[in-house]
Parts: C-alpha cells; sequence; structure tokens
C-alpha cells in the first residue's frame, strides 16, 4: 500500500505536525515503507490467534474510590504560559 | 410520500464517584476552577492512569440491571482529536471491547402500550474539561476540574422512531439511573447529555437513510422538539430532491431549528489504538453476581409490586415508581395511613401539584410522608371530610406543626355530632321551601342542592353521609 503526498498532508494535519514541501517527500517513503512492512505482515494467517491488548500477560489493578489528591493549583500555574481568575489561558479556539 | 424516521441515541452519564476515573482527584460539583485537577488530569508528562474500582463497579450495575451482557475482559482505547480542555490530545474510552454490551429498556408510551428498546452497548470513558470563551484579553480560559471524570456512554439501538419514544427512552434510562444510584443524571447541570442521531426514509424502506447527530441537548423537551424540527428539515430537502449531509448540528432552542456545527465527512478521524498504559480490565462471573445481588428493587418490578400489592391502576403505579424518591415516600404514606388508594391520589396528585407549582424536589417537600399519611388518616376516621382536608394540606405546606395541632387551631374538625347537623338541616330545609316541595313532589336530585347548602352553612365542616341522611328523614 502507497501513500500519496495528500495523504501525508492530512495525516500531519490530523497529528498537528508542520512539513515542509521538502520533508514531504521523504515522510511519504517512509510511512509508504512501514505500511509496506504491514502488508507483509498482514499475509500471516492469524485467524487461530486472539487479538492483543496488551503486551503483558497481566491484568488491570484497581485503585479504590478516593480522593487522594490536594489542591496544587498555585504550583501547577506556575508551570503555565499564562493563566487568569484560575483559568489556564490558551490562544482562542471556537468550533 | 409517507416518510419514517429512524432515531438512535448516545446519552453520557455523569457517575457519581468520590474521585476521577484515572486519578485520585476529587469529583465535587462546584469547586473553584482547577482546584481539583492534579498533574495526571493537566496530563504533565510521565504521570500514569489508575482504574477506579468504582466507575468499573457502576457501570456494571447499569449492565446488569438492564439485563445487558457484561463484559469480562474490557479493553481502554485512545480517541485522539485536539483541543485545549483535554490536555492529553486523546480521550481514554472503550471502542471494541466495552464493559457493557448488548441489553434492553422497555419503555411505556402515551397510549399505554409497550415498547423494547435495544441497547448496544455502554462503554466507560473521560470527560473533558471546559472551555470558556469569554474575553481573556483575546484568549480562552479552561477549567480541568471536570477533565477526567468518569463518564457512561449509553448507546441505543436505531430502533426508535419517533420523539416521543425518544422522550420515553430518554425518562425510562434516567429512572433507572437514578434508582441504580449511579448518577445525578440532571441534564440541565451536564450530569446526563444526550446526542441524537436522526435520519429519514421512506415508509417501507430498509436500507437506513443519511444521518445528522444533534449533539448535546440539555432537557428532554428540547430533545422532543429537536428530533421534531430536524425531521421537519430532512423531509423539506428529499421533498425537493434535495440530499441529506451526514454532519453534527446544533439545536437552537429560541429559533427551534437545528443548525450545522461541522460536516463529520472531513473532519473526524480519531485514528483510536489500544491505551497502552492501561492493561485489560478482567471480572469473573463471582463479581457480576456480587453486583447483581445488591441491586435495587427497579422500577418495572417495583412498578408491578405496586398494582399487586397496593391496588394501584397501571397508569398511578407507573407515576408514582417514575422516581425512587417518589416511590419510597408513596409506600410509607400508604402503609401509615392504612388507605393505599387514597394516598396514590394524593401524592401523585395533590402534592407533586404542589412540588411542581413551588419547583420543588420531593426530597425538599415541606410535608413529609409521615404527616401527609396521617392528614389522609384523619380523612379515614372522619375527623376531616376530604375537602377541608385541602385546607389543612395547604396549611401545612408552611406550618411545620402536626397535622392534628392544625385541625384543633383552625377548628376544622368535621360536625359529627347529631343535635348540631340537625340544627344545620332544619335552617336549610326552612330557608329552601320551594327546593323542599319540589322533592317532595319526586324530583330526586334536588338533595344535592340541599345538601350542598348544610355544608356550605357548616363551612365544609359537617359530615355529608349524615347530613343527606337526616335531611331525607326530615323531609319525608
Amino acid at each position: 500500500m502507497a501513500l500519496d503526498k495528500t495523504e501525508v498532508e492530512k495525516i500531519a494535519h490530523l497529528a498537528r505536525l508542520h512539513i515542509s514541501e521538502s520533508e514531504a517527500e521523504e515522510v511519504t517513503t517512509r510511512i509508504t515503507d512501514i505500511l509496506t512492512l504491514i502488508d507483509q505482515m498482514q499475509s500471516v494467517d492469524t485467524e487461530a490467534v486472539e487479538p492483543l491488548a496488551h503486551p503483558l500477560d497481566v491484568v488491570q489493578r484497581l485503585r479504590v474510590d478516593e480522593v487522594t489528591e490536594e489542591n496544587q493549583r498555585d504550583t501547577l500555574q506556575q508551570l503555565a504560559p499564562a493563566s487568569e481568575d484560575g483559568l489556564y489561558l490558551v490562544p482562542k479556539v471556537l468550533d | 410520500m409517507e416518510w419514517e424516521t429512524v432515531i438512535g441515541l448516545e446519552v453520557h452519564v455523569s457517575l457519581s464517584t468520590k474521585s476521577k476515573l484515572f486519578s485520585g482527584s476529587s469529583t465535587e460539583f462546584g469547586a473553584e476552577p482547577n482546584t481539583q485537577a492534579n498533574i495526571f488530569d493537566c496530563a504533565l508528562p510521565g504521570t500514569l492512569p489508575v482504574f477506579n474500582e468504582e466507575a468499573l463497579r457502576m457501570a456494571v450495575r447499569f449492565g446488569v440491571a438492564i439485563g445487558a451482557e457484561i463484559g469480562k475482559r474490557s479493553v481502554f482505547d485512545r480517541k485522539n482529536y485536539f483541543y485545549p480542555d483535554l490536555p492529553k490530545g486523546y480521550q481514554v474510552t472503550q471502542l471494541d471491547f466495552p464493559t457493557v454490551g448488548k441489553g434492553a429498556l422497555t419503555v411505556t408510551l402515551a397510549d399505554g402500550s409497550e415498547k423494547v428498546i435495544g441497547v448496544t452497548r455502554a462503554h466507560i470513558e473521560e470527560n473533558a474539561g471546559k472551555s470558556l470563551h469569554e474575553e481573556f484579553h483575546g484568549m480562552s480560559g479552561i477549567d480541568l476540574n471536570r477533565a477526567g471524570e468518569p463518564l457512561l456512554e449509553i448507546v441505543s439501538e436505531p430502533e426508535i422512531t419517533s420523539a416521543e419514544e425518544a422522550v420515553a427512552y430518554l425518562k425510562k434510562l434516567h429512572t433507572i439511573i437514578r434508582y441504580l444510584d449511579i448518577s445525578d443524571a440532571i441534564m440541565a447541570q451536564g450530569s446526563m447529555r444526550c446526542d441524537v442521531n436522526v435520519s429519514i426514509r421512506p415508509k417501507g424502506e430498509t436500507e437506513l437513510g443519511t444521518r445528522t447527530e444533534i449533539k448535546n441537548i440539555n432537557s428532554f423537551r428540547f430533545v422532543e422538539k429537536a428530533i421534531y424540527s430536524e425531521v421537519e428539515r430532512q423531509q423539506e430537502i428529499l421533498e425537493d430532491g434535495g440530499r441529506i449531509i451526514q454532519e453534527t448540528r446544533r439545536y437552537n432552542a429560541d429559533k427551534d431549528i437545528t443548525t450545522s456545527m461541522r460536516s463529520k465527512e472531513v473532519a473526524n478521524d480519531y485514528r483510536y489504538f489500544p491505551e497502552p498504559d492501561l492493561l485489560p480490565v478482567v471480572i469473573d462471573d463471582e463479581y457480576i453476581a456480587a453486583v447483581k445481588a445488591q441491586l435495587p428493587e427497579l422500577p418495572d418490578a417495583r412498578k408491578a409490586r405496586f398494582m399487586d400489592e397496593y391496588a394501584l391502576s397501571n397508569y398511578d403505579a407507573g407515576v408514582l415508581v417514575s422516581s425512587r424518591e417518589m416511590a419510597e415516600y408513596y409506600e410509607i404514606v400508604a402503609s401509615k395511613s392504612g388507605d393505599s388508594k387514597l394516598a396514590a391520589n394524593w401524592v401523585s396528585q395533590d402534592l407533586l401539584g404542589m412540588l411542581n407549582k413551588n419547583n420543588l424536589e420531593i426530597t425538599d417537600s415541606p410535608i413529609q410522608a409521615e404527616r401527609l399519611a396521617t392528614l389522609i388518616a384523619r380523612i379515614k376516621d372522619s375527623t376531616i371530610s376530604g375537602k377541608i382536608a385541602k385546607t389543612v394540606f395547604e396549611a401545612m405546606i408552611t406550618e411545620a406543626s402536626d397535622v392534628d395541632a392544625i385541625i384543633e387551631a383552625k377548628g376544622l374538625k368535621q360536625v359529627t355530632d347529631s343535635g348540631e347537623i340537625e340544627k344545620l338541616v332544619l335552617e336549610v330545609i326552612e330557608n329552601n321551601p320551594a327546593q323542599v316541595q319540589q322533592y317532595k313532589d319526586g324530583k330526586e336530585q334536588v338533595i344535592g342542592f340541599l345538601v350542598g347548602q348544610c355544608m356550605q352553612l357548616s363551612k365544609g365542616k359537617a359530615n355529608p353521609g349524615q347530613v343527606n341522611e337526616l335531611l331525607r328523614e326530615k323531609m319525608q
């Protein structure tokens, strides 16, 4: 399976990655290489194999429903570029 | 052309755990912004999720309540999209292996008929934070208190064929969730939210038409109105030879129309993959059996018991079990007053009417169940008449004193003393010679007028049965 440049640009947009014209070509080749490898893997007969959700053969441990965290707003907001009235400020977003 | 409507509902319910789905931050409602958002909720690098056992138990509790298949092995997935109130850049949800599989709800429609509506699945996922777009110098404000709170998304089969059925389904879901005590499920506060998928097709057609999704409707009434308006819009387009675009729409209640939000065809590609930070969640039959054993009596079972135990009609029982709190209130009134039928009337009419008028929940009722039971007991033992009881009821709303004290203080006791009633009867006979003559001439129905006169004279306190009897005796 080969990808064309438009598809690569769409994937980059979804991942919010900027790819320049010159990079686009190389990235397209590299992703196509990965997909070719996957095509190869898909030719293996996996009819009798259960899909694997996680490489570790263990199950999730559960946490008791208790509030264990304290308010750390002041500390955390020192890390943020901008905050006001207790809110984190980000560039304006609208649907 | 005749059209038929196909509706599927996606309902998000906020599970009422104390802490978040994957962190120990509080979920308390109404806290100062970002005071309940720790390093994990803010998605700082290196933090990892730890699954809340109570969220799992609540999801399974819902599943067994609707007779659903329970996923003994559920797997979390990442749904990727970028929005500032989702700091991780993905929402943790369950795609292929949800905790709750296929189940069903039975709803009762206005004409009394019943319909079974399938539930495709219900999966556990995390909520996003809140974006505030007011003026912050051209920026948006983000509150992450809600980020990571547990949600259960309940997806119906596209088996709903009208706005009425959609509302009946939602109300039933709401009732069950409240009985199970797994969420407040208050639509106005966002702890229950509904997305509606609507399509239409020519009657008899088996293929589904192109659907639109109306997002985030926050009341039962708006769900109903949004469906009517969207169906009408789709009909107009198709009848004009147009084509429906698959897209997300928003309901504008002021104008009673739906408007386009974004086109799903191009925008959404969530690139799901299994969440590597969480292992599969495994539960066994024993776990499921234990959750099942702890289920409360559910609305359908309670309704059947009310009809059987208290001899109530299908309708009355349905009204009384529609909320757990009202059903519990009713049972106290019925057992303490000793008259289940009268109790049903008082609770479903007088009490409910008073609560609606004052915008109160039954849990905040100024008249507690025990007091209402005493009032009914006083009707039963003839201390007061049914009519006077309404006056006492009004007084009970504002006065906290006990029922007998109110009756005493206002001098509302029914007059059963035959001497006093005789006085009333004789006075009425004397003042209404024409009507008395009519009665004597065989016009039986005049008795009603005369009884009414006696009741008025006694200010409603005379025992109407005694009055009736004595009037007839005196006019013979």
